[in-house]
């Protein structure tokens, strides 16, 4: 298992790096859906018992399941980043419609 | 570009999708699934119908205005279903193991699963999923404005 | 017998109207505002209606989609299954600042963007009334995991309304602050995770009874505080504060004060109740008083060169979130000695929770005066303002009062709240209190810069007037509640904090309200 949580720090370490030295609006949007697919399996992961299958009771094979409770936290997470991406690309369109470019140089200071 | 073939094909696929994400909002208490996933679905196959025949075509069919009035018709549903449950407590499930609609009794371990169950977790399946298939195609009419044809 | 669905209905009616005023704005325009205005104003009366059930019988539970929202373990639990509010003191001193932001706030825009199109307006109103929504369900909820779905509600919320002006420096502004509220929940989440794994449960009752200081607890404690700290505005996170506070309309300015005002409350929460009986105390009380030393020294001095007077006043309150941390910190230091805390700690407690709602209402008047300003002058650069005490008698007034209160000039609440937290730190360690000091003074010193350029000198501006009806009313309520603060603080101080301090000390009582008995 450790092989997982340490692909998540790799993961999350690689979206910061993103966020906070790419010059370019859509690369920091990119940065930020790399981190919160990292949380996201993150947060799947730590329902794992060993040799379990999915948690639904309609015609399941066997009685012994993984934890429901974090895919329904990674469900709300997912459902939330649909949101949060879509206002930042909007947001990323209206600032190249006033200022022509995308690049995060062309105003005031940008983290 | 609008080519032939990939109209051609469009025309089968997409009434197969919506069938898809509806059977994915009715049968989220059983199987995978449920409002969000369901009205994603749904709103890709509004995306490929965007994409194959071209901005024009698509907004004689897809209507912003019908669209913004579906999602507030979708969340003032969800909401209402929440306050009728008001008197034990909000979001109290009153319709379950009740006998009125989506009423029987949930059966325990293993089973072949039954439509009919869990109360008003579908009918909130279905409000979702109305808001949700509309959010997502008004927020791609919306993008799609900018295009440079 | 109290009524047992007060505090669901106080976030369920705005998120009822927030949900209806799309529909009631394209069929019945003139109607939309009064519904607004109706349903803002209920709430306010819920709010008090349910702080008057606090103060009288305790904590106050409920549990969703129970037979009965009063019972937390159903017969045969141990463990809480179902997401419950758990409402005490100081949950209710927020929502009582939550409810007079949100219609000062609602009064003001009115006659503000009165020239922006009817169906933007529509718009704006719903996500006015999610923020509201966010807001009171951060501080209502006893669930972590709650607790972050109202936290991102409340950031996507905000952040679209920071760049409701569609012009390139408020986009960015946006941007800026959606990107540092994501990777901030993000953060949040993370810690979460690690919560469940560890303990199986979410509620944040359920986790401080079973917590044990662990490695995996520290890493989650320092993920939380990061994350809620960068939220809250203080250093060296604070890169997106003047962005977002200077570019956005005014009344969404006084929201976003206290929206960062629930990260901090949220901080306090998890300080005291979740990790209030195992971790050790007196480091992270001390964690907390260097990010408040840091913020006030650091906001005051950048903020002196400022030319922009919303971005000046922005960097101001900054440091007063120091303050707030500085007095809290204090009292988070010395809670597990007894005589030290009810020597001085208490008091420092006092302290910080009464300039949160002082801040408010002076910072919020301020920011109100600098709205009032741009409105007539279109302008938001000092150097060309002059002479605005001539044209603009009202304004000019609200701003002198609310200099007066931020610097601390007695009789104003200001001073109270600042006598409170010099007093108690003193006594704790006299090196802060003079870098307190010190920063109130040049707080003072930036004031009297932004009045002189602004409201004094030669007339130069000769055709404005003053500003419309329902701005000076609703910086009028922000007023004579300042005055009202000022010449009764010990009766405020009494009621509200009181309750709240005791409500954040007492750790266990939290603990009990919804595990039942004593552990």
């Amino acid at each position: 298992m450790n092989f997982v949580y340490l692909s998540i720090v790799v993961l999350i370490a690689l979206g910061l790096y993103a966020v906070l030295t790419k010059k370019n609006l859509i690369k920091i949007v990119i940065g930020i859906s790399i981190i919160e697919s990292a949380v996201n399996l993150f947060l799947v992961v730590l329902g794992y018992v060993e040799g379990g299958v999915a948690p639904i009771y309609t015609l399941a094979p066997s009685e012994k399941m993984v934890l429901p409770t974090p895919q329904a936290l990674t469900l709300t997470s997912i459902v939330i980043g649909v949101a949060v991406t879509a206002l930042m690309l909007a947001l990323a369109v209206n600032y190249f419609n006033k200022y022509g470019s995308l690049d995060v140089r062309s105003r005031r200071l940008m983290k | 570009m609008k080519s032939k073939i990939v109209q051609t094909v469009a025309n089968i696929v997409i009434p197969f999708i919506v069938v898809f994400g509806v059977y994915l909002v009715i049968h989220g208490h059983l199987t995978p699934g449920g409002g969000f996933q369901g009205g994603a679905v749904i709103a890709s196959g509004f995306a490929l119908l965007l994409i194959s025949f071209g901005i024009p075509a698509t907004k004689r069919k897809l209507v912003e205005t019908k669209l913004s009035a579906l999602e507030a018709f979708g969340l003032i549903l969800f909401i209402t279903f929440a306050f009728l449950g008001l008197g034990n407590s909000f979001f109290y499930n009153f319709l379950a193991n009740s006998g009125l609609i989506f009423g029987d009794p949930v059966p325990h371990g293993i089973n072949l699963g039954n439509l009919n169950t869990a109360g008003t977790l579908p009918l909130m399946s279905i409000a979702v999923g109305l808001e949700v298939l509309a959010g997502l195609s008004i927020i791609l009419l919306v993008f799609s404005r900018g295009e440079r044809e | 017998m109290m009524f047992p669905h007060t505090s669901v209905l106080i976030i369920a009616i705005p998120l009822l109207t927030a949900f209806i005023t799309p529909v009631v704005g394209k069929v019945i325009r003139p109607l939309r505002n009064v519904i607004i205005f109706l349903s803002l104003l209920l709430t306010f009366g819920l709010v008090i209606s349910l702080a008057w059930d606090v103060y009288s019988f305790g904590h106050v539970v409920y549990t969703f989609g129970a037979e009965n929202p009063g019972i937390t373990l159903p017969s045969g639990y141990s463990l809480p299954i179902r997401v419950i509010f758990n409402i005490d003191g100081m949950s209710v001193f927020m929502a009582l600042m939550i409810a007079i932001v949100s219609l000062v706030a609602f009064v003001y825009s009115i006659d503000f963007l009165k020239k922006e199109r009817q169906d933007k307006m529509d718009k704006y109103y719903t996500l006015l009334l999610l923020m509201c929504v966010g807001m009171y369900g951060m501080v209502f909820t006893g669930d972590l995991f709650n607790l972050f779905v109202f936290f991102e509600i409340l950031s996507i919320a905000s952040s679209a309304l920071v760049a409701f002006r569609t012009s390139g420096e408020a986009s960015e502004a946006g941007f800026k602050y959606i990107v540092i509220s994501s990777i901030a929940a993000l953060f949040i989440l993370f810690a979460i995770g690690i919560f469940y794994s560890q303990y199986n449960a979410l509620n944040i009752a359920a986790i401080a009874a079973n917590l044990n200081f662990g490695v995996l607890d520290k890493l989650a404690l320092s993920l939380l505080l990061v994350g809620l700290a960068m939220k809250a505005g203080t250093i060296p996170m604070h890169m997106w504060v003047p962005d977002a506070y200077g570019e956005s309309p005014a009344p969404i300015t006084l929201m976003l004060l206290i929206a960062t005002q629930a990260s901090l409350y949220a901080l306090f929460r998890i300080s005291f109740s979740l990790f209030g009986l195992h971790a050790n105390l007196a480091l992270l009380g001390w964690i907390l008083i260097i990010f408040g030393l840091l913020s006030m020294f650091v906001g005051v001095t950048l903020a002196i060169p400022q030319k922009d007077i919303k971005r000046l006043m922005a960097y101001h309150s900054i440091s007063q979130t120091g303050y707030m941390l500085l007095g809290v910190g204090v009292g988070l230091a010395v809670l597990n000695d007894p005589t030290a805390f009810s020597n001085y700690g208490f008091k420092a407690m006092e302290g910080g929770i009464f300039h949160m709602i002082n801040y408010i209402l002076y910072k919020g008047l301020l920011f109100l005066t600098a709205g009032a300003i741009f409105y007539r002058l279109k302008t938001k650069n000092l150097d060309e303002m002059g002479g605005l005490a001539h044209r603009m008698p009202f304004t000019t007034l609200f701003f002198i009062i609310g200099a007066l209160a931020i610097a601390g000039i007695p009789p104003f609440n200001g001073f109270a709240s600042k006598l409170l937290i010099y007093e108690s730190v003193y006594a704790f360690n006299p090196f802060l209190s003079v870098i307190a000091m010190l920063v109130s003074v040049l707080t003072l010193a930036s004031f009297v810069k932004v009045f002189q350029s602004a409201f004094m000198g030669p007339d130069i501006n000769k055709s404005v007037k003053e500003v419309p009806i329902w701005m000076l009313v609703g910086m009028g309520i922000l007023t004579l509640l300042i005055v009202l603060f000022s010449l009764f603080p010990g009766l405020v101080v009494d009621t509200i904090i009181k309750p709240a301090v005791i409500a954040l000390a007492e750790r266990q009582a939290y603990i009990s309200a919804v595990l039942g008995g004593v552990l």
